[in-house]
């Protein structure tokens, strides 16, 4: 069975950078990055998005709802 | 080949940043009221009922209309509303320091009289707002700033088993006991909450869920092991559970 393709978009500047996603997510897609946004914290980002499957604990798991998940699909 | 959005931001939230440490699960928490209310399709005809505490901004946050009652009385605010307007479905949404400390006599009797009203109770098991005092769900042995030895029963008593209280009321119609710390968990609660809005729009009586939250600012631990101290320390205190379940199954 294929394996099912997805990619996420966090909201740098909504991001408070407190791991949750990244703690949850089975892929290891999500790392912390090495700037700082605005608000002085250093976000979530999706690093790794080409082995995102498109699972949705990130999303779950946001306590700032930031994430978008996305699934490819075959288009019409 | 083309991506479809499958999970966004819901409609029922405003796009307003919460005012929240990094890592509370109020957020998650708030998320998914606002799924309910979208997939229920009531989101014009809801009122938002906050509380005192670190939620007490959640009136800008829930995009329906919305007001913050006095320490405790959103149960009583929300008992006007709802029978001056039965048409339009009312929720509170309080903290442990609201609803199971200065909110009690409030809450109890909402619940016993059947109010068509539901509520969603955070229990993090201390005192956010204020600097981490203790809370009456705070458990035996922790630390807070108030009980800087550990809550010993002697002096301080004991947890606050609000949903076991709760329970015996015969007005309840819908009432369970949930966690937000995994990703299951979080759709586990999501399905209680819409149950206990079900009670409210098929007139059963009062819904409730409690939700065991984390507070990793004033537990002092970064939110990751929040997420594993409240597994470890509080489900065994506070039993996950549906304790009185009148709504059936979903349609």
């Amino acid at each position: 069975m294929p394996r099912v393709k997805g990619k996420i978009e966090i909201d740098q500047e909504r991001c408070k950078g407190c791991g949750l996603c990244i703690s949850v997510c089975p892929m290891k897609v999500i790392d912390f990055g090495e700037g700082f946004n605005a608000k002085g914290y250093h976000p979530a980002e999706p690093k790794y998005v080409e082995k995102c499957i498109a699972c949705g604990f990130c999303y779950n798991m946001c306590p700032d709802v930031c994430i978008t998940v996305y699934r490819e699909v075959e288009s019409a | 080949m083309a991506f479809q959005v499958i999970l966004k931001r819901p409609e029922s939230l405003t796009q307003r940043e919460f005012t929240y440490c990094p890592g509370c699960t109020h957020g998650i928490i708030h998320r998914i009221i606002a799924e309910v209310i979208d997939e229920l399709g009531i989101r014009e005809k809801t009122i938002a009922v906050a509380p005192i505490g670190c939620s007490v901004f959640a009136y800008q946050f829930f995009n329906t209309d919305a007001t913050v009652a006095a320490h405790g009385r959103a149960p009583a605010v929300a008992t006007g509303m709802k029978r001056a307007r039965p048409d339009l479905y009312v929720f509170t949404y309080q903290g442990d320091g609201d609803l199971a400390a200065i909110g009690t006599a409030e809450i109890v009797h909402a619940a016993n009289r059947g109010e068509k009203i539901t509520t969603i109770f955070v229990n993090n098991a201390i005192y956010g707002m204020t600097g981490g005092q203790m809370a009456p769900t705070t458990l035996l042995g922790m630390k807070t700033t108030t009980t800087p030895y550990g809550r010993k029963a002697d002096n301080d008593g004991y947890p606050l088993h609000v949903a076991e209280i709760i329970k015996e009321a015969r007005g309840v119609a819908f009432l369970a006991r949930t966690k937000v710390n995994t990703p299951q968990d979080v759709q586990k609660t999501k399905k209680a909450i819409k149950k206990a809005f079900l009670a409210q729009i098929k007139g059963l009586g009062f819904g409730m869920v409690e939700v065991l939250s984390t507070c990793p600012t004033n537990w002092g631990i970064d939110p990751v092991s929040a997420l594993k101290w409240l597994e470890e320390h509080m489900v065994p205190e506070y039993p996950l559970g549906v304790f009185v379940d009148k709504v059936g199954d979903e349609q």
